[in-house]
């Protein structure tokens, strides 16, 4: 079993006021799953994926990712881990604004330790994966929002990841570029990825074999 | 490493005219302090070849004072007469001295034998009491003799260090090395002396000043050079008599050049007690100031380094959040702004070091004070800015590296 959430808790305090963005998800995933989250905006979507993805701690609960507690890795075993293992795509892409998209794609390479040209080389090999080869050179504020998010797979992608999550892939999408989006997941998935999708959006959930529902923090069935 | 020390460069061109001010304080701090040790490296150099002869209570016939701080007027002195060595023979004559050498000099010259050179050899062109005045012994070979100055002969003593460099196991009595484009002949080599203020006193030639005269033309161009070119007397009194012959010098100047009795001494006396108190004076000035201007420039450009790097850390706290959600560690972050911080001073460092060098050099073009250069205080001032850039660095660095990656991201 990849992850194994159990009973977890998130409490945001913002001076006297307590928001509980989650209260007391259990969740597994096994490997090479293809599961998508469902919810409401405010729901706590993004803040179960954070979790999932290691960046973040639950308040509450115990979190295992690959058989050990979250809580029981060191800083520098986490940062190896989510080097590693996970690949996020952000519900707002977070690129580095002055690296190329070959550059950003490139960019979790540096932390595995691998040399420059290796970087590059696996670097273009990504974004032609995801169509964007002959754009490479430019920066985000030249591309456009579709493009960026190709961008943005394309980095979570170059460490070759046993689990992506996609926040929101489609959110700022037309229609078509974000099925052309979506076809990218289904081929990472049928590749043999885990793939966590979250979104608000019941067609975009439907690509996923398990969908689950969050309300206000919880999930029901 | 390549690619954090890129990264930081690429931050440095980003913002070059914050990176620039930034380090300000630093190349003010790097600059003077650099400056301020070659000068007194400088001194060093100048003031150790005076006291050459430490034991011994030479006193000192110049144009110029060696002693007097403060203003001088550097075109009045030009203006007086050149010392002769007819002088010194004058003086040799008085009662309370036992004898005196008329002494003209060339520093930082080079010698050669076959494909062998020494550099920043001191070409002394003296008289045979050279050796007595200074407390030099002849090891191998002879001395300067009464002829060898009369007949204006190309022969020379040399010092144990360039017999060493030049000549290694060869014996160089008779041989000839070259400087420049005249030949001079080996006759004698004084036993080692050692250094003195960090500087051997044993790379030097001494050389008839008759022939000195003869070969090396004097460069007058200039008020400092009409001023301190030229002979100096170096005088050694009989035993105990040191107030007694300043007394009697300055009187048999004074009836030489025909001074009247209201008329100052155009031409002055030293002593090397006075000359080594007034260096000193100045080393110590000089060292304190340089403590004073490393502790401020070190706050002053410290602070600089930690307000921009903390500046730098805020502007950039989502690209922090980026780099730690694709796997950079704390230690990675922590790294990559450290160097930043380094960068920076170091290039601070590199301009300073850059200006030091050309205000000491100009320093040395206007003035009469000399200026040294020498490696260690490079490696100085790259080490003091890198210590600073490393020290005021860590605070931004760390409070970059211990950022949570999700509130980093979340910052706008
Ligand atoms: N850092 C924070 N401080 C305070 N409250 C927070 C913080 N992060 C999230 N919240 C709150 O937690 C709740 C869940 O937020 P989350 O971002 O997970 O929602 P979401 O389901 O992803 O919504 P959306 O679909 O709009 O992205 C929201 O009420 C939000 O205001
Ligand atoms: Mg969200």
């Amino acid at each position: 079993m990849l992850c194994l959430a159990k009973d977890i808790y998130k409490i945001y305090t913002m001076g006297k006021v307590e928001v509980e963005a989650l209260r007391g998800v259990s969740l597994e995933i096994e490997a090479n799953e293809y599961i998508s989250i469902m919810g409401p905006s405010g729901s706590g979507k993004s803040t179960l994926m954070h979790i999932l993805g290691c960046l973040d701690t639950p308040t509450r609960g115990e979190y295992y990712f690959e058989g050990k507690k979250v809580s029981d890795y060191t800083d520098a075993e986490l940062a190896r881990i989510r080097n590693r293992y996970i690949g996020f795509v952000f519900q707002n892409f977070n690129l580095l604004p002055r690296l190329s998209a070959l550059e950003n794609v490139a960019l979790p390479l540096i932390y595995a330790g691998v040399k420059k040209k290796e970087r590059l080389e696996l670097a273009e090999m990504m974004l032609k994966k995801v169509g964007l080869a002959e754009r490479m050179r430019h920066r985000p504020n030249e591309l456009s929002g579709g493009e960026c998010q190709r961008v943005a797979i394309a980095r979570a992608l170059v460490n070759n990841p046993k689990i992506i999550f996609a926040d929101e892939p489609t959110g700022n999408l037309d229609t078509k570029t974000g099925s052309e989006i979506m076809e990218i997941f289904d081929r990472l998935h049928s590749e043999g990825r885990t793939i966590v999708l979250v979104t608000h959006d019941s067609n975009i959930a439907q690509h996923a074999k398990r969908v689950i529902r969050l309300i206000d923090g919880k999930i029901v069935e | 490493m390549g690619e954090i020390l890129n990264l930081a460069f690429q931050t440095f061109r980003a913002h070059k005219m914050r990176s620039f001010l930034t380090t300000l304080g630093i190349i003010i701090g790097v600059t003077t302090v650099i400056a301020i040790l070659s000068l007194i490296e400088g001194l060093n150099q100048s003031v150790a070849k005076q006291i050459r002869s430490i034991g011994s209570d030479l006193i000192f016939v110049t144009k110029f004072s060696m002693v007097r701080m403060g203003p001088t007027n550097f075109e009045e002195i030009a203006e007086r007469p050149d010392l002769t060595p007819e002088d010194a023979l004058a003086i040799k004559q008085l009662s309370s001295v036992e004898t005196a050498i008329p002494t003209i000099e060339q520093n930082f010259a080079k010698l050669k034998y076959r494909d062998k050179e020494v550099a920043q050899t001191s070409i002394e062109g003296s008289s045979e009491d050279f050796s007595k005045a200074y407390n030099y012994i002849v090891e191998i070979g002879r001395d300067l003799n009464f002829d060898d100055i009369l007949y204006k002969r190309n022969v020379g003593v040399i010092g144990s260090y360039v017999a060493k460099n030049l000549f290694g196991d060869e014996s160089p009595i008779g041989k000839d090395l070259n400087i420049g484009a005249h030949r001079i002949k080996i006759i004698g080599v004084y036993k080692e002396k050692g250094s003195f203020l960090g500087q051997s006193m044993d790379n030097l030639i001494v050389i008839p000043y008759t022939f000195y005269d003869k070969t090396f033309p004097r460069r007058r161009a200039t008020v400092f050079e009409k001023a301190f070119g030229g002979y100096t007397i170096s005088v050694v009194p009989k035993p105990k008599m040191v107030e007694r012959a300043m007394d009697e010098i300055r009187e048999l100047m004074r009836r030489r050049r025909g001074l009247r009795l209201d008329e100052p001494d155009n031409f002055e006396l030293g002593t090397q007690q006075m000359l080594f108190e007034l260096y000193q004076n100045i080393t110590r000035v000089g060292f304190v100031a340089i403590v004073a201007i490393a502790v401020i420039s070190l706050i002053v450009g410290g602070i600089g380094i930690m307000n921009i790097m903390l500046v730098s850390v805020a502007e950039r706290t989502r690209e922090i959040g980026i780099r730690k959600a694709v796997g950079a560690s704390n230690q990675n972050i922590l790294l990559q702004f450290l160097t930043e911080s380094s960068v920076l001073a170091l290039v601070g460092g590199i301009i300073g070091i850059i200006l030091g060098v050309l205000l000491a050099l100009l320093i040395s073009i206007v003035s009469p004070l000399k200026a040294a250069v020498s490696l260690w205080m490079i490696i100085l001032g790259f080490g003091f800015s890198a210590a600073v850039g490393i020290f005021f660095g860590m605070y931004p660095a760390r409070k970059a590296a211990s950022l949570n990656p999700i509130e980093a991201l979340r910052y706008e």
